[in-house]
């Protein structure tokens, strides 16, 4: 792999647009406006290519300038076909940016003489290009994209930290934002009018797809990361930064385990933000498929646990021993269980000091009868509570309580007790013991 | 260059003389009716992107398959292959839409547009993979993205219409399951029917549009056939039948139209000609619906504004000669509403054109019999909904005058009945029960200021 300046260049104007895009994607993935990116990118055709017609020249602010406005235009017309035409939000979009490009692809043909405008161009870009257009500025010569890009980064971040407090309350509660005097409408045409200039001036220089994916896929990954909408900023702006970098990267050396020199950056960054978002999908803390799976393990072998000693305690209530021996395979068929289960249970049991591990069965401990009987306890106190005040028949008490005795912290026991009265015995007449 | 074609032209377009007219036109009338129908549910559904999204999701299968059949030793053009990687792939991709729906918290419109941007993305790799590859030519591939329906071959059109039957016969024979399950997932759900399986139904009948469509005419052609005509059938109708009807009508219309305007005018790019004939289906539809178009609402509001309006006015004269025992002159009934001079004149207008008060006589306004009767049924309506108020929901009387000014126009006969029962008391020996607050009317003489009456 050779490094040169050019490669410098692609990847700094590739993290420009992509954290660009992404600030302002944060806000429309909790919006759940996601698509405007990809419909604002296609609208703008006629944009550009009316623009291209009257300057006759690729490149020009007219152009900058007619593309915006169209795609401004794209997010008030579905707006207003959402609110006046009662059109599902969706269905608005597409019917505005199919027939706005539709209209584009037919002034370019028809004005074919006279425009040299391939549509290939606006959906693919060529960010490898960019390098190549420079413009003077301060006496450095800078590709006319990163300075476009780096302008445009600047506003957005300065509309976000500025409108930070304003963007929060009216993305997550319009209503409320509107009783308070903020002015929710106009927030969204600000953004809308930010998220059309952002994607014109990305799309020119890297094409449309990566900026449909810049607005979407980081945002969306730092959603299934965080709850916090600072840290879900940031985050999106570490993705951004990741699938730009890596993108580049993975475009000139993943095709040459094959043999071929290299592929689209632009296709690879959005790959590669698929990726990353692939592995918040699995490994996001909280939110993660992985993460919520070991949760669920983890609460499963803890209740199996406190089932655990429960048995034990139930087993000490009838046998009378201070610390009965019981089988490996009593506890297997009276908890409904495996081999795998029963010694996961024992051993994380054991490795608190609430049993002991006696050759083929358990025994509990000191501390181990007092959980156990913590447990009985809330157990039956629920049954009485169930019996009594929720009027559960006798037969449905049991299960319930059986589920509702894991949760019920010290608080809620004491609560329990005062509300059945300090009862002696629970509703099938059993004992129920002392703290 | 003559843009308008000649008469013989025209005429030998609208009767298929040509052949390859009669292919292009027959595949845009299939594809528009099979994607009008099935587009119905995914916008019923609010789903109406998926098709964006299935359509772009289909990018990395087309040139996977062109790279396997090409390393092969095959011709990595051909149809069969392409088509297999396109449908794998947009299975692949409705199959990560789901996913992300039902793994995360993350909505729909994320997961289109996660899925659309990520494949497509892949795709494009993959294709500046081929383009270094120099196995044979890949020129034709993006024919995919763009379409090239005014070239469609006669293979394409029988392709497109094996499609429309599979469409049509499944809409056919999952209507009820497709039309719950677009309406009341829940409910579907609750009653046995399985949900996700429909969906995943559903999704891959949008893919088999998808793939047909796209390599005949493009990708946005296929989007905006998939979405537009639903969304402008939407507007005539509530009934999801006529829905799917009009929807198909309108979409092969499209096709039909577009590809003959195409035919006719040069350089008429037939994909983009066929979306903006259906974008005028659909902004007709949005004006004149009969369901929902703009038209019929803003008729309706019309009509209930001028409603309101004039019977405010015979409630204001009657409550007027009530209380005071005389006419009522017209400078203290604009007085009393707060409405401008002109729409005032017109509001009389129409009073006096439903005959309810007399041609006006030296500025003053007299109800006539009938316009006696009508204002006095609404000042008892009125005053009926005031005392309810009162009595049962406890608000102030000065507080009700308002509520029972929205009220009184749209309480019907049986409600009325109701609180006449209600107010047993009030009514006693009325017509009309006394108003249970002070009436506000200006003082005499229209002398501008207003003064509450003194009696009640």
């Amino acid at each position: 792999m050779d490094w040169t300046m050019l490669d410098t260049w692609i990847v700094i104007v590739g993290v420009l647009c992509a954290v660009s895009c992404a600030l302002l994607g944060n806000y429309l993935v909790l919006r759940k406006l996601s698509m405007m990116g990809d419909a604002i990118s296609h609208a703008v055709l006629p944009g550009l290519a009316l623009a291209f017609l009257y300057t006759g020249s690729r490149g020009s602010w007219v152009m900058f300038a007619g593309a915006a406005l169209v795609g401004v235009m794209t997010a008030l017309c579905t707006q207003g076909l959402t609110r006046y035409g009662r059109v599902d939000e969706g269905a608005s979009m597409g019917v505005v940016f199919t027939i706005l490009f539709a209209l584009g692809l037919i002034i370019i043909v028809r004005g074919a003489d006279a425009v040299d405008l391939d549509p290939n161009c606006v959906l693919y870009g060529a960010i490898e290009l960019t390098p190549l257009y420079t413009v003077e500025w301060g006496g450095l010569v800078v590709p006319r994209a990163a300075l476009m890009l780096g302008v445009m980064l600047l506003v957005n971040s300065l509309f976000i930290g500025l409108c930070y407090k304003e963007l929060l309350i009216t993305s997550f509660d319009e209503k409320l934002a509107g009783t308070m005097g903020y002015r929710p409408d106009l927030l969204h045409y600000i953004l809308m009018t930010l998220v059309a200039v952002t994607a014109v001036a990305a799309f020119e220089s890297v094409g449309s797809i990566l900026v449909i994916a810049m607005l979407i896929v980081p945002g969306a990954t730092a959603f299934l990361c965080t709850r916090s909408l600072k840290a879900m900023l940031w985050v999106s702006v570490v993705v951004a930064v990741i699938s730009a970098v890596g993108g580049h990267l993975a475009a000139i050396t993943v095709p040459r385990l094959w043999g071929y020199p290299d592929t689209t950056t632009a296709g690879s960054m959005a790959v590669v933000s698929g990726l990353c978002f692939t592995l918040a999908f699995f490994f996001a803390p909280n939110e993660g498929l992985i993460s919520r799976a070991r949760y669920r393990a983890r609460t499963a072998l803890r209740v199996l646990s406190e089932d655990m000693l429960g048995y034990l305690y139930r087993v000490h209530e009838l046998k009378g021993e201070p610390a009965p021996l019981v089988s490996n395979e009593d506890l297997e068929r009276h908890l409904f269980i495996g081999r795998v289960m029963r010694r996961k249970a024992v051993m994380r049991l054991s490795r608190e000091g609430l049993v002991r591990q006696v050759n083929g069965g358990v025994q509990t401990t000191e501390d181990g009868l007092k959980a156990g009987r913590a447990l009985i306890r809330s157990h039956r106190l629920w049954e009485i509570y169930l019996h009594d005040f929720a009027k559960l028949p006798l037969t449905h008490v049991h299960d319930t309580a059986e589920r509702l005795e894991h949760v019920t912290s010290t608080e809620m026991r004491d609560r329990l007790i005062r509300k059945t009265g300090s009862p002696r015995l629970d509703p099938q007449g059993k004992d129920i013991p002392e703290k | 260059m003559n843009m308008f074609p000649e008469l013989g032209e025209v005429i030998r377009v609208l009767t298929l003389a040509d052949y390859n007219t009669r292919v292009v036109m027959l595949g845009a009338l299939l594809l528009g009716l099979a994607s009008g129908v099935i587009g119905c549910f995914t916008l019923l559904r609010k789903r109406a992107l998926v098709g964006d999204a299935a359509s772009h999701a289909t990018l990395p299968g087309i040139a996977l398959a062109f790279i396997f059949m090409t390393l092969g030793g095959g011709d990595g053009k051909s149809l069969p292959g392409l088509l297999l990687g396109a449908s794998v792939a947009g299975v692949a991709g409705m199959g990560t839409i789901l996913a992300i729906r039902h793994a995360t918290r993350l909505k729909e419109d994320a997961a289109l547009g996660i899925v659309l941007s990520v494949y497509f993305g892949l795709g494009m790799a993959l294709l500046g993979v081929i383009q270094k590859m120099k196995l044979g030519h890949a020129a034709g591939l993006e024919s995919f993205i763009y379409g090239k329906t005014a070239s469609m071959l006669a293979a394409d059109a029988w392709l497109i219409a094996g499609m429309a039957t599979v469409i049509l016969l499944a809409t056919l024979f999952l209507f009820k399951e497709l039309a719950i399950l677009c309406f009341d997932q829940e409910f579907a759900g609750s009653q046995g029917y399985p949900v996700r399986m429909l969906d995943a139904a559903l999704m891959g009948l949008i893919v088999l549009t998808v793939v047909t469509g796209l390599q005949a005419v493009g990708l946005i052609l296929i989007i905006a056939l998939l979405i537009i005509p639903p969304a402008a059938a939407r507007f005539w109708t509530d009934n999801l039948r006529v829905m799917l009807v009009l929807s198909a009508l309108m979409g092969a219309l499209s096709g039909v139209l577009g590809a003959a305007i195409s035919a006719l005018i040069p350089r008429m790019p037939a994909g983009a000609i066929i979306v903006v004939v259906a974008g005028v289906f659909f902004c007709v539809s949005m004006i004149f619906g009969k369901a929902r178009g703009l038209l019929r609402r803003w008729l309706h509001m019309n009509r209930l504004r001028w409603k309101t309006a004039g019977q405010h006015v015979i409630r204001t004269l009657y409550e007027w000669e009530e209380q005071r025992g005389t006419a009522m002159p017209l400078a203290d009934l604009q007085v009393s509403r707060s409405w401008s001079r002109g729409f005032l004149k017109r509001v009389l207008r129409r009073v006096q054109r439903d005959g309810w008060i007399r041609p006006m006589t030296d500025g003053v306004l007299r109800l006539t019999e009938d316009g006696k009767r009508r204002a006095a049924e609404i000042v008892r309506n009125h005053r009926l909904w005031e005392e309810y108020l009162i009595q049962y929901a406890e608000v102030a009387p000065h507080h009700v005058d308002r509520n029972a000014d929205q009220i009184e126009h749209v309480l019907g006969e049986a409600l009325v009945a109701h609180l006449e029962e209600l107010h047993v008391g009030r009514m006693a020996g009325h017509v009309v029960p006394p108003s249970p607050h002070p009436i506000d009317l200006p003082a005499q003489g229209g002398a501008g200021r207003r003064r509450r009456a003194e009696d009640g």
